[in-house]
């Protein structure tokens, strides 16, 4: 009974008048039946249609039959205007769905917590401070042996958990002919246990897997690879896989959704931290440190602690710090170490996309605004043609409350209508935006699953989308004074002020997206077109590895046999390519001074490799075949870019001259001079570089074997990938043991460098586009209903003289002074939103004239679109017919 | 005595009493019984006792039901519920508590 039948009751409602009418009839008719005299009884029994008021209201939710009602009649009133309901409903939809799936991408990124147990337990370790190059940066990598130190400190307040970079490994089931790619973390033995995960089949690992130094050749697989890879074969445990020269026995796969702690990667095995040759090295930080807390133990205290152990370990270990300055020691023993929550893990990718997602977060907040403004002025325009309607409601004793219920419920109609469409477009955009991202051989994996969380959002944004645009139509409409609106209203001009107010805020809002769409374009055009001083045309990069270190010498032969392949026009050797991310550094002194402050940056290059990437030589000449470069205190020679000339040797130029790297005393001879070439990404400014010979003496005077490097091949066809199979063949084949593990084209590398900045602008600007579109259709409707309200008026001025320039200045001038207003405004919030943008922008200067003048005339030239139509309508105004018409 | 309003604030208590000693009844007949045991003293607007009827079937105090009659007509009847046998204990004495202190009131003024 009670509630629920009351609200069923709500949904049958004709059914209930009907069985309260049959049983007061009953009554009536019994009484005639005992036989009373049909009046009497009739009167005796009072007034029917009150008592099945006073019963329908008892057994029905008033309020619900009231919402119930007006929601049928809301929707009869949106589909009686189809077409500007469907407008309505679609740029709400666009905009609805387009917060919806940033906010899926935010959740997936960096909200929603990893499936491990008290995930808000997890906090991550890392430094602050300022690094050796003197910026302000914060680090989260760790030497092992600095965080067994840690974890033995503050074992009785916090677990320590080493968990390493996700990396791709080159590993094989069978033999070296089928070597495939997987995602590798190397993690502590204890981590499944810590963070309270199961295996779904075998066993995980444990504390003692992972003791010894390269002592535990053991692997645990995820259940997505477990799935994909080997479709859940249960035989897969005792199966072994070999990485590198280590051997690995598959124990178990962990169960779903684990896979690993950094969002954007799915990591496909697990082995413990004793297997990483970097384990015992104190110079080599290779791992994060996640850290949970014990129960009731607070941050500052343990944070105190593991910053007193890990200084005491660094100072002990500057000790052996050579060649660099007492400063940038300091510098260095400085840096301070935090905890950060980290219950939603941690990822670079979380670093390079969080400032992105947030900022489109806020682009398609305004947009949504736009929309709804759009639709406010809609519903605007709509009271006014029911201004009579509504009195005449008031008349008859409609409260004012029921009123607003009555337009809030039509708004609710729209913004339900228009979320169940954005809903569709968000499941198909979060997707699609993920698959932008996707970097050679690297492509992001982001679980997206609709959760709680994003429903919640949604609906939560439908509400909140109902209120902004109904509630001020409502208001305005239930305030109706009904004598005035049935003699034809009060103040016409009120209404259309409240409309010209919204104007002026959807042209500051549109006028902000593109001020940043701009902006975002502009970044990544200029990071696109920035002048790079090699060619990256038709060129191949084969990144390949031997089974064991070999000469230099052999490389040389198989670059040999490349070079006399078909369709190959030039081979260079180095030992990573150009921009894919990795460096090699160090402190330098030039004629005995003392070590730089600023670091040098080294890349080892057999001669030709400037030819074949078409570097030009400003002076000197190129190495030699008999040139080396050198490690353990020698001598040998070095070609330098500009950079480092104007930085070490100030700006003279330095061929000839001598410098040496300060660690071991290793001696260079400047033999060359080139341009500026970035070093690992475009971003940042050119870094000073010396290129040193591929061919390495060691202090006995022989060359050093080399275990991998990259095959950097010229090809004569347009499209360098037609070869990437037959090279990849042929490396294998010029020498056993040889083996390429990846191939990519420069521009491959080079995209790669920009996708983030090419994904921002081309969601920027179609998000520009929409708003502006939105808005144009905004002033339209404005000015159109003006026109339309203020045809009589127009019609007499037309009559007594008034000339078509007179008319249209009449028609659009408070509209435009909005415009202008709007746009000032605009400008003004953009310029402030600058600063916090500025880490996302490159090479653009937010007060340049063309940044400001590009969105200030398209918008001007929209409103001039907008505006053309109503004036045409107000132009062909008949006085006559008008003046006729009273 | 007038015969109108007199039942004012004591029809749920009479419906109750009603329907505990003879259930199953509709509202015609409830009414009646009202009118015949007080001997015509109690008399409403017949059509009032409905929504009292409905408001206590609300509050669960008695539960309707639809019966075909001899005469082929349709009739809602109602009966007690456990907790319309605690509301009418509750009412009835509260009712005995309120009389017994008007009578008192009458006789000692």
């Amino acid at each position: 009974m009670s509630v629920w039948s009351r609200i069923a009751n709500v949904f049958r409602g004709d059914r209930l008048s009907r069985e309260i009418q049959e049983e007061l009839e009953a009554h009536v008719e019994e009484a005639i039946e005992q036989g009373r005299d049909p009046d009497e009884a009739r009167r005796a029994f009072g007034p029917s249609l009150r008592m099945r008021e006073q019963s329908r209201d008892l057994r029905l939710l008033g309020w619900l039959d009231s919402v119930r009602a007006d929601a049928i009649f809301g929707w009869r009133q949106i589909w009686k205007k189809k077409v500007t309901s469907a407008a309505a409903v679609l740029s709400l939809a666009l905009a609805i769905g387009a917060c919806t799936a940033a906010f899926r991408l935010i959740d997936a990124l960096l909200l929603r917590p990893l499936p491990v147990a008290d995930p808000e337990q997890l906090y991550v370790l890392s430094r602050h401070g300022l690094g050796f190059d003197g910026k302000p940066a914060s680090y989260d990598g760790w030497a092992y042996p600095a965080f067994r130190q840690m974890r033995e400190a503050i074992k009785d307040q916090a677990e320590l958990i080493a968990i390493s970079y996700a990396q791709q490994m080159d590993m094989t089931y069978r033999s070296d002919e089928e070597m495939e790619k997987g995602w590798l973390q190397y993690v502590s033995g204890w981590m499944f246990e810590s963070l309270g995960l199961r295996p779904a089949l075998g066993r995980l690992l444990t504390e003692n897997d992972d003791l010894k130094p390269g002592g535990h050749p053991v692997a645990v697989l995820s259940h997505d690879y477990w799935t994909h890879r080997f479709g859940q074969d249960p035989k897969i445990i005792g199966r072994t896989v070999r990485m590198g020269n280590d051997i690995y026995e598959i124990v178990g796969v962990v169960q779903e959704p684990f896979t690993g702690t950094e969002p954007g990667i799915v990591t496909d095995i697990f082995i413990p931290t004793m297997m990483n040759s970097s384990v015992t090295r104190s110079d080599s930080t290779w791992h994060r440190t996640l850290v949970r807390l014990r129960p009731g133990v607070a941050v500052e205290p343990v944070q105190t602690k593991l910053h007193a152990t890990s200084r005491a370990f660094e100072e002990d270990r500057a000790k052996g710090f050579m060649g660099m300055t007492r400063q940038t020691i300091e510098r260095f023993l400085d840096q301070k170490v935090v905890l950060e929550p980290a219950a939603g893990g941690v990822s670079q990718l979380q670093r390079d996309y969080r400032g992105p997602l947030v900022a489109l977060g806020m682009l398609v907040a305004l947009v949504l605004l736009i929309a709804c403004a759009n639709v406010a002025n809609l519903m605007m325009a709509q009271a006014a043609a029911r201004t009579r309607e509504m009195a005449l409601r008031v008349s008859i004793g409609a409260g004012r409350a029921r009123l607003v219920q009555m337009v809030l419920v039509e708004s609710a109609w729209l913004a339900l209508l228009a979320s169940a469409i954005g809903a569709v477009f968000a499941w198909w955009s979060a997707p699609f935006v993920i698959g932008r991202i996707n970097p050679p051989g690297n492509p992001v994996r982001l679980g997206l699953d609709a959760d709680w969380r994003v429903l919640g959002f949604a609906i939560a944004l439908g509400l909140a989308v109902t209120f902004v645009f109904g509630l001020a139509p409502a208001l305005r409409a239930s305030a109706v004074t009904p004598a005035s609106a049935l003699k034809g209203g009060d103040d016409p001009h009120s209404r259309r002020r409240a409309m010209h107010v919204l104007i002026a805020a959807q042209v500051a809002f549109c006028f902000l997206v593109l001020f940043v769409a701009g902006l975002f374009a502009a970044t990544s055009e200029r990071l696109s077109n920035k002048p790079l001083g090699f060619s990256a045309e038709r060129i191949l990069l084969l990144s390949t590895v031997s089974a064991q270190p070999q000469s230099p010498l052999v490389w040389d032969q198989v670059a040999d046999h490349l070079r006399s392949l078909p369709g190959i026009e030039k081979v260079a050797l180095a030992d990573r390519p150009l921009l894919n991310g990795y460096a090699s550094n160090s402190f330098i002194s030039v004629n005995g001074s003392p070590p730089s402050e600023i670091l040098a940056y080294f890349r080892s290059v057999s001669p030709g490799w400037f030819d074949t990437m078409k570097i030009r030589r400003i002076d000197g000449s190129d190495f030699r075949e008999s040139d080396t470069s050198t490690t353990d205190g020698g001598e040998g020679v070095a070609i330098v870019n500009e950079t480092f000339a104007r930085q070490y040797f100030g700006g003279e130029n330095p061929v000839g001259k001598w410098f040496e790297k300060t660690y071991r005393n290793n001696r260079y001879r400047v033999v060359g001079l080139v341009p500026d070439v970035p070093y690992r990404n475009l971003r940042e400014p050119t870094l000073p570089t010396a290129y040193v010979p591929f061919h390495g003496m060691d202090s006995n005077g022989t060359l050093r074997p080399v275990g991998n490097g990259t095959f950097i091949v010229r090809t004569s066809g347009s499209n360098p990938l037609m070869l990437a199979q037959f090279l990849r063949q042929e490396v294998g084949r010029a020498r056993p043991g040889f083996r390429v593990s990846n191939v990519a084209t420069q521009q491959e590398l080079i995209s790669a460098q920009t996708i983030r900045e090419r994904l921002l602008a081309m969601l920027a600007l179609f998000f520009a586009v929409v708003a502006l579109v939105l808005a144009g259709v905004g002033l339209y409707g404005v000015l159109d209903y003006s026109v339309l309200q203020r045809r009589r008026e127009i019609g007499i001025r037309m009559a007594i003289g008034a000339q078509a320039g007179d008319i249209a200045r009449r028609v659009t001038g408070e509209a435009f002074a909005m415009v202008l207003l709007g746009a000032a405004a605009g400008l003004g919030l953009g310029l402030g939103a600058v600063r916090f943008m500025e880490t996302l922008l490159y090479g653009v200067n937010a007060t340049d004239l063309t940044i400001l003048a590009v969105p200030s005339l398209t918008i001007v030239a929209v409103a001039l679109i907008a505006a053309l139509a109503p004036v045409i309508r107000a132009l062909q105004i008949d006085p006559v017919a008008m003046l006729r018409m009273e | 005595m007038a015969k109108t309003d007199s039942l004012q604030g004591s029809l749920d208590l009479l419906v109750l009493k009603i329907l505990s000693r003879r259930p199953r009844l509709h509202g015609y007949a409830i009414m009646s019984a009202i009118q015949a045991i007080s001997d015509d003293v109690l008399r409403a607007e017949e059509g009032s006792i409905y929504p009292a009827l409905h408001r206590m079937e609300e509050a669960g105090w008695i539960r309707a039901e639809w019966i075909t009659k001899d005469s082929g007509r349709r009739a809602r009847i109602y009966e007690l519920t456990a907790s319309g046998k605690k509301q009418l204990d509750a009412e009835e004495s509260r009712w005995l508590a309120v009389t017994s202190a008007v009578n008192r009131v009458l006789r000692m003024a």
